[in-house]
């Protein structure tokens, strides 16, 4: 029997990691996501878990941590936020590169500068081809399903890489709702336990990690890094399919709301989700035939399948949480419609930065973004601000 | 009894020959030596910051070190090896990984991986109290960028972003006390030491820090060839007369008291060194005796001022 709970997106985050039980957890504070580490640390001094808690004195060292800890054998895990992930960005890569599958929680929230300690994409969208898997989470139940799905996903053979399981800073991580939670038993067998290939530890078999890797070999290195990204799509698929199996809760690569027949689509990620799911119902019962698109799995992008999903829409909006600076769109937006051009899909479709640095997103927003899409026939400008103060 | 010979017949080398160190580097020697201090049935984990000895000693698919290693960036060999360090805590609490088999923590990284960049790093494993030594190979410079300044590098010294030019005459800079950074530290060990003679200061040392329960660290002068402008061949003289000269003492601190371990009879003149190595051949023009004297105060109240720590840690407590 699952249990009834009310949690926050860290809380249930935290709490996924107890279950798990991974062997090393690495972290350092940052708003939003300090709960994570600060829960954990708790289930640590009272003996709940055997993890080895080390309180690093950066994010540097966050990841360099959980990059020896995996390399010797272990299972790492850690948590950050914005400007701990952009500081630990060089070893983001590292860990990618080297094909261990760290396990990270990521509460969205902006970089700065400015500093903001609010929710956007920011953090997420600059690690985007940094080589992890990408989860995203419209809520806390999302965050602890992602969560207990993420390892079976990142050590699969096929696969060997590391994962992130996003979610809105304050606004998930920080709510408290209602979760269903799996058992500890059966999320212990769910999970499995790590038994890796090659590791420093074994001292029958030593290794070499991180070798200097010249121009004979390092084209090849990525494109089996390349493939490992490929392969973890099916391996996503698989794993949501146990899942369900277990839990009775369905995950594919992207949530489908009202999208059989539907006209006029936005596509976005996390928690405004929610938000466009309520404007979707209101608009359905005027007859107007509005759809929504959500993404989960955002890295590896699955970009044909996106394409396809969109291909009967007569107008879609993609919603980038993220500020549009680069006299281009947004990353969402740029992958999906690269995608949409490749898979032959010709459907009008226009980008919107909105909800930057915490800006609350309304559903009054939203309804202006499906009047768009019905009225807009001019695409001279596809790239646009969505709550911006008049004037400014 | 110390016995270099027995030593090296007895322990096989666990950094193999064919890395590709320049001659009359002093690091590979230091690596070499440390690691022979290992005890043959302990198994041993290396994480090995940037820098000349990593890009020379494991490039793909080749490794010149015979236990498992790892290189992540510059300023986190300390890091990753305490992430290492904690799982194998873990790992072998778990009954993950053999009880009754050791496996030895041990770092290594050159001056700008250690006094710099990697300071940060370097001072959050001590504190925490991992169970690993750390080894700092000094060779006064960035040297596999090719010979830029670091906070380690002596005063005066012509380095390729501290040149001696018309108006500015090398670093202008003293030289940070790293070791002394460390001592503050309050760790169980802590030493400075050199590949000299017999290496048998080197030897106990490695085998002291290896063997202490906690964090130890070793500052190792490593002088380079390249970067100091010596004949290789003279390697073992120039860290002979870094010691001799008091530029750089060996000593250790053992729970914060103070030993040093070589006091020379007869104090050479700084000149002596210097005058040996390219980067300090600016000195010597006519008209810059002064900087040959500013240097000779230096090591004087550097080595003065150890003596006085040396004194002052062994006092018996009073009743």
């Amino acid at each position: 029997m699952s249990i009834r709970e009310r949690l926050s997106g860290n809380e249930a985050t935290a709490y996924a990691m107890k279950q798990i039980n991974p062997d090393v957890v690495a972290a350092f504070p940052i708003t939003p996501s300090t709960e994570i580490p600060q829960y954990f640390s708790t289930y640590v001094a009272n003996g709940q878990v055997d993890t080895e808690f080390v309180a690093v004195e950066s994010e540097h060292s966050a990841m360099s941590a959980c990059i020896g800890a995996q390399a010797a054998g272990a299972r790492a895990m850690t948590a950050t936020s914005a400007n701990g992930l952009e500081y630990m960005w060089e070893m983001v890569q590292i860990a990618s590169s080297s094909r261990l599958p760290i396990v990270m929680g990521l509460v969205n929230r902006a970089i700065s500068g400015p500093l903001n300690i609010h929710c956007d994409h920011t953090d997420a969208m600059s690690v985007r081809d940094a080589g992890w898997i990408m989860l995203f989470s419209e809520n806390n139940q999302e965050a602890y399903d992602n969560m207990l799905m993420a390892h079976r996903i990142a050590e699969h053979k096929d696969v060997m890489l590391p994962l992130m399981v996003c979610q809105d800073g304050f606004i998930t991580s920080h709510a408290i709702e209602a979760i269903q939670l799996e058992e500890d038993e059966k999320v212990k067998q769910f999970v499995g336990e790590y038994h890796p290939e090659h590791y420093l530890l074994d001292r029958e078999n030593p290794i070499a990690v991180g070798p200097m890797d010249l121009q004979p070999y390092l084209t090849e290195h990525k494109k089996q890094q390349a493939v490992a990204m490929a392969n973890a799509k099916q391996v996503i698929l698989d794993v949501a399919k146990e899942f369900e199996d277990m839990t009775g809760r369905h995950y594919e690569f992207f949530e489908r709301y009202c999208m059989d027949d539907a006209e006029f689509v936005i596509v976005c990620m996390n928690s405004t989700a929610g938000t466009v799911k309520t404007v979707v119902d209101e608009l359905r019962e005027q007859g107007i035939k509005a759809g929504l698109l959500k993404i989960r799995v955002f890295r590896p992008f699955p970009g044909e399948e996106i394409a396809d999903a969109l291909r009967n829409a007569k107008a879609v909006a993609v919603l980038d949480k993220v500020p549009l600076v680069s006299n281009v769109g947004g990353p969402l937006y740029e992958d999906i419609t690269s995608s949409m051009f490749n898979r032959g899909v010709h459907v009008n479709t226009i980008n919107y930065t909105y909800g930057v640095g915490g800006r609350d997103v309304t559903a009054d927003q939203i309804k202006s973004v499906y009047h768009d899409l019905q009225y807009t026939t001019d695409m001279s400008v596809p790239y646009r601000f969505l709550g911006l103060k008049e004037g400014k | 009894m110390y016995n270099v010979k027995e030593i090296v017949a007895n322990k096989p080398s666990r950094f193999t020959a064919g890395h590709r160190m320049c001659a009359g580097c002093g690091a590979p020697a230091l690596a070499r030596m440390i690691l022979r201090a290992v005890k043959p049935e302990d198994h041993v984990v290396v994480s090995n910051a940037t820098g000349c000895m990593e890009v020379s000693t494991c490039i793909y698919p080749y490794t010149a070190w015979s236990d498992s290693y790892i290189h992540t960036a510059f300023e986190c060999a300390s890091a990753t090896a305490s992430g290492v360090e904690a799982a194998y805590k873990s790992m072998k609490k778990q009954g993950k990984l053999p009880a009754d088999k050791d496996t030895k923590f041990i770092v290594f990284g050159g001056d700008g991986g250690t006094y710099d960049i990697g300071i940060q790093s370097l001072s959050g494993a001590m504190e925490r109290g991992h169970n690993l030594t750390y080894v700092c190979y000094d060779n006064g410079a960035y040297m596999n960028t090719g010979i830029q300044r670091s906070s380690a590098t002596p005063r005066f010294a012509d380095t390729t972003t501290s040149p001696a030019g018309n108006v500015i005459p090398g670093k202008m800079q003293s030289r940070k006390d790293l070791t002394e950074i460390m001592v503050q530290h309050h760790i169980p060990y802590v030493c400075q030491t050199a590949a000299i003679g017999v290496f048998q200061d080197l030897y106990e040392k490695a085998e002291k820090a290896i063997y202490t329960d906690g964090p130890a660290f070793i500052n190792a002068l490593a002088p380079c060839p390249r970067g100091w402008g010596y004949a290789t061949e003279d390697l073992m003289e120039i860290n002979k007369l870094a010691v001799e000269t008091c530029y750089w003492p060996l000593y250790e601190v053992v729970n914060g008291v103070y030993h040093v371990n070589y006091k020379p009879a007869n104090k050479v003149p700084v000149s002596e060194w210097l005058k040996k190595q390219k980067r300090f051949k600016h000195m010597f023009k006519p008209g810059n005796e002064w900087m040959i004297e500013e240097f000779q105060k230096e090591v004087d109240k550097r080595w003065n001022d150890l003596l006085l720590k040396e004194e002052m840690t062994n006092k018996p407590e009073q009743a």
